[in-house]
C-alpha cells in the first residue's frame, strides 16, 4: 500500500503502532506532489521544510507516547487560511506575497494535535467562484479528467484529497464551496453549522455564511477532523458555545441498526428541479434505495422558499463581500500601486490590477445593492427571504432527521465552459447554497460515477448542530455504497 | 432681516477602557507609533472583533446619565468607505438600533434659566488612526496606535440657539462624562470632539433652514468661535439674497476661519449594514442594574442637594460639583462633621473652594494624593467651630497640615495655638495695653473710633495670635467707655 493513499484513520494506525514515521508519510506525499502535481496543479505553495520540520516533530511526540489522533499526518489547508510565516494569498494578484503574522484558529488546533501542512491550496480566488478557474495564480484539474475543472471554490483542496497529494485537506464553504468540489472530485466534505468552526484567520468572503470544513478520503476522517476544528472560539463572537460531540463514536453507535428508524426527507423544490443531469439524477436515486435499504424511511418535504435562494444569496454574498475587501487598499499589505499621483491613484491602481474580473463583479454588486435607495429593495429583502428559508428548513425537520439531493445539478465541467456566463455558475449553486443561509450543516458524500468516469456526490442536509446525524448516515452509507476508495486514473 | 439660529451637536467622546473596543491593545495617549497595535485593529485579513464589555457598560452609563432609554437589543453596523486611517475599510458603528436613544439634558442658561436640550441618541464606534502628513515629502504616515479605541457619539437634537448655548452643553457634556468616569476629558488629547450643524431661520418660521457641519472643533474656546464665525457666514449669505450650500466645512483655529471640506453632492454613500462578524448586543436586567448601580450621584442631584438642603449659593454648588473627585471630597468633610449646620456647610465649602483648591494648583496635586484628607479638614474645622483656634490661625494651621500631612487638633498642641479665652488672663494683656498706651485711649474716647483696630492688633500680637478675637473684642469695648 503506497502511504500516500490512506486515510488518515489507517495512516494514524499505523504511525501509532510505530509501522510507519511522519517523516516517511510526509515525505511520500512531497514526492507524490512532485511527481502529480504538475498535472493537476492543486498547490500554490509547497512548503517542504515546514512539513518536513512538523514531521520529525510528530515522531519525537509519538515516540513519547503523547500523540493525538492527527500527530504526523499531512493535511492540506485551502490558501485563505492564515499560516503565520506562510503565504496566504487567496489565489489573488492582491495578495500574492502576503505572509501572515498570525494563525487561523482552525490551524492553530491543527498545529497543537501535530498535524504536518505540505501546502497551501488553490482555489476561485477570494472563494469566489465555482470552477477553480477564478484563480489569479494557476489553474488546477480534476484528478478524474484533467480537462475538466475540479469545481470550487475550494478545487485544490477537493483535488488534492482524490490525487492522494495530501491524506486531507480544509476547505471552506459560502455557499457550497466545499461539498461542490467534493462532490466532483469524489470525496467526502462537509460544511458544520454556522458557529460550529471559529472562522478567526479564514479571510473572509461573506461572513454570515462562510464555514470552515473538512474534506476527506472517508466520512470517519471528516468525523475525525471535526473533532479537532469544532468548539467555541473566544476570538470568533459568531462561534457558538457548545460542547463538541464525539463524533466518531456517535457515528458507530449502535452500528448493527443501520440507519433503522431515520426519516430521510426528499425536497420536492430539489428532487423536481429543471435541468439536473440524468446520470446524476440516476446516482442520487439509486443513493436512496441504499438509505432505504439500511432501514431509513424516505419522505417527501418541501422548502417552498427556494426559488427565492439563489437571489437572495446573490445579494447577501456579494454585499459582505464588497465591505469585507474593502480592506486590501494598497496601505499597509499586499499589492500596493504608488504609482499614481495620490491617494485615489492609490486605490484606483492598487484595486484594478490586484482583483480579477470575478471579484471585481460581485464588489460592484454589493456595493450596488447596499447603497442607499436600493438597500430596502435588496439586502433588506434578502435578509427577509433567508429568514423564510430558515423557517423552511425548520418546517422541514419536523418531519424528517435529514435531507438528501444532489450537491450539484451535472458533474465537473469542461475548462472554459462557465467562463463566459457567470449567471449559469450562480444557478448551479442551487442545492448548496441554502444551507448557507440557513446556517445549517451540509455533507457531500460520493454516490457513483457516470458513464464517463466522473464522480457523482449525495448532499445531506442536517439540523444546526447536528453533525452527528449526516455523519452516522454517511458512514453507513459509505460502507455499503462502496464508493470508498475509489481512485482516479491519474 | 432677524434670523433664529439652529444648532445641533455631535460630541465624541473617547470611553476611558484600558484596552481597545475590539481587540486587546492598549489605549495610552502618546506611544510610538503603531506600537499599540495587532492583527485585529491593523485591519489584517481574516480577523474578527470582539466586543470590550467595558465599553458596552460605559456607553450605556453616559445613556443613563443623560436620560435616554437603553436599547437592551443593540446592534453594531458598517459604515464604509475609504480612507489610509481606517483598516478595514469600514468603521464598526452603531446605525439602527443605536445603545441609548431619546434622551435629555438640562442647561443652565447665562441669565441663570435652564433649558431641556434632547439628546437624540448615543452609539459606541471605533476611532481611525491618525495621519502625519509629512511637510518636506508628497507622504503621509499613518500611526493605527489610535485605530479601535472605543468611542461615543452622543448625537443632540437642533435645540440650541446660539454659540453660548452650545458651548454650555458641550461644558456640560464634558463635565459629565467626567463625572461618570467613562472619559478623562482630555481636549487636547482628543479625547473629547465635537461636531456641529448650524442653520438660522427667519425669526418666526417653523421650517429649518439648510444646516451646514463644522467639524474639527476641539476645545470649547473654538466650538462658540466656530459657530459665531458660520453664524455671520450664514447671516451675509442669506442678508444679500444668497442660499447657503448644505456642506460640510472645517474649522481652521489659527486662521479661525472655517473652510469648505465637501458639498452634499459629494457625500458619502456609506452603506450601512449590521456588521455580521458581530453578534447583536444584549443587555438583560442583571447587567444594566450593575451598570445603573455603578452610576455615582449625578452632578445636577448634587448641585440641588448643596442648594436646597445645604443651603449654599447656586455658584458654590457648580464649583464643588465641577469634578466628581471634589464633589467626593466635599461629601467626605461634610460626613465627617456630623449633621453640618448651613452655617458649617457654608465653611466647609469656603475651605474647599479655596484652600483646599489652591492647595491643589500650587503644589499641583490631585485630590487622591493631598495631603490634608476630608476627614482631616473636618477636625480643622471643628477646632474653629468650637473657638479653640480662630479663623485666622486656622489658615496658619492649614498650611503647616499639608507641610507635615498632621491632624489640626495635634498641631494645635505641639505648638500650642489654643486660643486663650480664659477673660482674666487677656484682660491683664488688656490693661497693660491702655496703660501704656495712653495718648491713643485719651483719642478713642475723644472719637477716633478707628483706633478700636490698633489695639485689638496690640492685644493679638502680645497673645501671640491666640487671644480670642471675641473676648478681646468684649474686654476693650467695656475698658474704653
Amino acid at each position: 500500500m503506497s502511504l500516500h493513499t490512506m486515510t488518515l484513520t489507517e495512516a494514524h494506525g499505523l504511525l501509532r503502532d510505530k509501522k510507519i514515521s511522519s517523516r516517511e508519510l510526509t515525505e511520500a506525499v512531497l514526492a507524490r506532489i512532485d511527481e502529480v502535481d504538475p498535472k493537476v496543479g492543486a498547490y500554490i505553495t509547497v512548503d517542504q521544510t515546514g512539513a518536513l520540520a512538523a514531521a520529525d516533530a510528530a515522531d519525537a511526540r509519538l515516540a513519547k507516547g503523547e500523540a493525538s489522533t492527527l500527530t504526523g499526518l499531512p493535511v492540506g489547508l485551502k490558501d485563505l487560511l492564515c499560516t503565520q510565516g506562510l503565504k496566504t494569498t487567496c489565489a489573488s494578484k492582491m495578495l500574492e506575497h502576503f505572509v501572515p503574522p498570525y494563525d487561523a484558529t482552525v490551524v492553530t488546533q491543527l498545529r497543537e494535535a501535530g498535524a504536518v501542512f505540505p501546502g497551501k491550496l488553490n482555489m476561485d480566488e477570494f472563494a469566489m467562484g465555482s470552477t477553480t478557474e477564478h484563480s489569479a495564480l494557476q489553474t488546477t484539474q480534476n484528478p478524474w479528467d484533467l480537462s475538466r475543472v475540479p469545481g470550487g471554490s475550494s478545487g485544490g483542496s477537493a483535488a488534492a484529497v482524490a490525487a492522494d497529494l495530501c491524506l486531507a485537506a480544509l476547505g471552506s464553504d459560502t455557499g457550497g464551496s466545499i461539498r461542490q468540489p467534493a462532490s466532483h472530485c469524489g470525496i467526502v466534505g462537509m460544511k458544520p453549522t454556522y458557529g460550529r468552526v471559529s472562522r478567526y484567520g479564514l479571510v473572509a468572503f461573506a461572513s454570515s455564511l462562510d464555514q470552515i470544513g473538512p474534506m476527506t478520503k472517508s466520512v470517519e476522517d471528516s468525523a475525525l477532523l471535526m473533532e479537532t476544528i469544532s468548539g467555541y472560539d473566544p476570538r470568533d463572537s459568531t462561534s457558538v458555545p457548545k460542547e463538541v460531540p464525539d463524533y466518531r463514536r456517535l457515528m458507530k453507535d449502535e452500528e448493527g441498526k443501520g440507519l433503522a428508524g431515520m426519516t430521510v426527507g426528499l425536497p420536492v423544490e430539489y428532487w423536481q428541479a429543471d435541468g439536473v443531469d440524468p446520470e446524476v439524477m440516476a446516482a442520487v436515486t439509486q443513493a436512496k434505495a441504499t438509505l432505504e435499504s439500511l432501514g431509513a424511511r424516505c419522505v417527501s418535504v418541501s422548502l417552498p422558499h427556494t426559488e427565492y435562494a439563489v437571489a437572495a444569496y446573490y445579494v447577501i454574498a456579494p454585499s459582505e463581500a464588497s465591505s469585507n475587501l474593502a480592506r486590501y487598499d494598497g496601505v499597509r499589505y499586499g499589492m500596493s500601486q504608488r504609482g499614481g499621483d495620490g491617494l485615489l491613484s492609490l486605490y484606483k491602481n492598487t484595486r484594478s490590477e490586484g482583483f480579477g474580473d470575478e471579484v471585481k463583479r460581485r464588489i460592484i454588486i454589493g456595493t450596488y445593492a447596499l447603497s442607499s435607495g436600493y438597500y430596502d429593495a435588496y439586502y433588506k429583502k434578502a435578509s427577509q427571504v433567508r429568514t423564510l428559508i430558515v423557517e423552511d428548513f425548520k418546517t422541514a425537520f419536523q418531519s424528517c432527521d435529514f435531507i438528501i439531493s444532489p450537491v450539484a445539478p451535472s458533474p465537473a465541467g469542461k475548462k472554459g465552459e462557465s467562463a463566459d456566463d457567470p449567471l449559469k455558475m450562480y444557478l448551479s449553486d442551487l442545492f448548496t447554497l441554502s444551507a448557507n443561509l440557513a446556517g445549517i450543516p451540509g455533507m457531500s458524500v460520493p454516490c457513483g460515477l457516470t458513464r464517463q468516469g466522473l464522480p457523482v456526490g449525495l448532499q445531506l442536509l442536517g439540523r444546526h448542530f447536528d453533525e452527528a446525524t449526516l455523519l452516522k448516515a454517511a458512514w453507513h452509507f459509505e460502507r455499503t455504497a462502496g464508493f470508498q476508495g475509489q481512485r482516479p486514473p491519474l | 432681516m432677524e434670523y433664529e439660529v439652529v444648532i445641533g451637536l455631535e460630541i465624541h467622546a473617547q470611553l476611558k477602557t484600558n484596552t481597545k473596543i475590539f481587540c486587546g491593545c492598549s489605549t495610552a495617549f502618546g506611544a510610538e507609533p503603531n506600537s499599540q497595535t495587532c492583527p485585529v485593529c491593523t485591519g489584517m485579513p481574516g480577523v474578527l472583533p470582539v466586543l470590550n464589555k467595558t465599553a458596552v457598560a460605559y456607553a450605556a452609563r453616559a445613556g443613563v446619565a443623560t436620560n435616554c432609554t437603553i436599547n437592551r437589543v443593540n446592534r453594531f453596523a458598517r459604515k464604509n468607505y475609504f480612507y489610509p486611517d481606517l483598516p478595514l475599510g469600514y468603521q464598526i458603528t452603531q446605525f439602527a438600533l443605536p445603545i441609548a436613544e431619546h434622551g435629555h439634558l438640562d442647561i443652565e442658561l447665562p441669565d441663570g434659566g435652564t433649558k431641556r436640550i434632547g439628546i437624540t441618541r448615543i452609539h459606541m464606534e471605533n476611532d481611525a488612526g491618525k495621519l502625519n502628513h509629512d511637510p518636506m515629502r508628497p507622504i503621509s504616515l499613518v500611526n493605527l496606535n489610535r485605530a479601535g479605541v472605543p468611542l461615543i457619539e452622543i448625537v443632540s437634537e437642533p435645540d440650541m440657539r446660539s454659540a453660548a448655548e452650545a458651548g454650555v452643553l458641550v461644558r456640560k457634556m464634558h463635565q459629565l462624562v467626567r463625572h461618570i468616569g467613562v472619559c478623562d476629558g482630555n481636549m487636547e488629547e482628543g479625547s473629547l470632539r465635537c461636531d456641529a450643524n448650524v442653520s438660522l431661520r427667519p425669526k418666526g418660521q417653523e421650517e429649518f433652514g439648510t444646516r451646514t457641519e463644522m467639524k474639527n472643533l476641539n476645545s470649547f474656546r473654538n466650538i462658540e468661535r466656530a459657530i459665531r464665525y458660520e453664524i455671520s457666514r450664514q447671516t451675509d449669505i442669506l442678508d444679500n439674497g444668497g442660499e447657503v450650500i448644505q456642506e460640510t466645512r472645517l474649522w481652521n483655529a489659527d486662521k479661525e476661519i472655517s473652510t469648505s471640506m465637501r458639498s452634499k453632492e459629494d457625500a458619502h454613500d456609506y452603506r450601512y449594514f449590521p456588521d455580521p462578524d458581530l453578534l447583536p448586543v444584549v443587555i438583560d436586567d442583571a447587567w444594566y442594574d450593575e451598570i445603573v448601580k455603578s452610576l455615582p450621584e449625578l452632578p445636577d442631584a448634587m448641585k440641588a442637594r448643596y442648594v436646597e438642603t445645604l443651603g449654599l449659593p447656586v455658584g458654590d454648588a457648580e464649583v464643588l460639583t465641577s469634578t466628581l473627585e471634589l464633589a467626593t471630597y466635599f461629601d467626605a468633610c461634610l460626613a465627617a462633621l456630623g449633621t453640618p449646620t448651613p452655617k458649617q456647610a457654608k465653611l466647609a465649602a469656603n475651605w474647599v473652594m479655596g484652600s483646599v483648591l489652591a492647595l491643589l494648583h500650587t503644589e499641583g496635586m490631585s485630590l487622591a494624593t493631598v495631603p490634608v484628607s476630608a476627614d482631616m479638614l473636618a477636625g480643622l474645622l471643628t477646632l474653629v467651630e468650637k473657638d479653640v483656634i480662630s479663623g485666622t490661625m486656622a489658615k496658619t494651621v492649614f498650611e503647616e497640615m499639608a507641610a507635615t500631612g498632621k491632624e489640626a487638633k495635634i498641631i494645635v498642641e505641639e505648638k500650642g495655638l489654643a486660643q486663650v479665652s480664659d477673660t482674666s488672663e487677656i484682660e491683664g494683656i488688656v490693661d497693660t495695653i491702655l496703660a501704656n498706651n495712653p495718648s491713643e485711649v485719651e483719642a478713642f474716647r475723644g472719637g477716633k473710633k478707628k483706633l478700636m483696630g490698633f489695639f485689638v492688633g496690640q492685644v493679638m500680637k502680645a497673645t501671640k495670635g491666640k487671644g480670642n478675637p471675641k473676648v478681646v473684642n468684649q474686654l476693650l469695648g467695656e475698658k474704653l467707655k
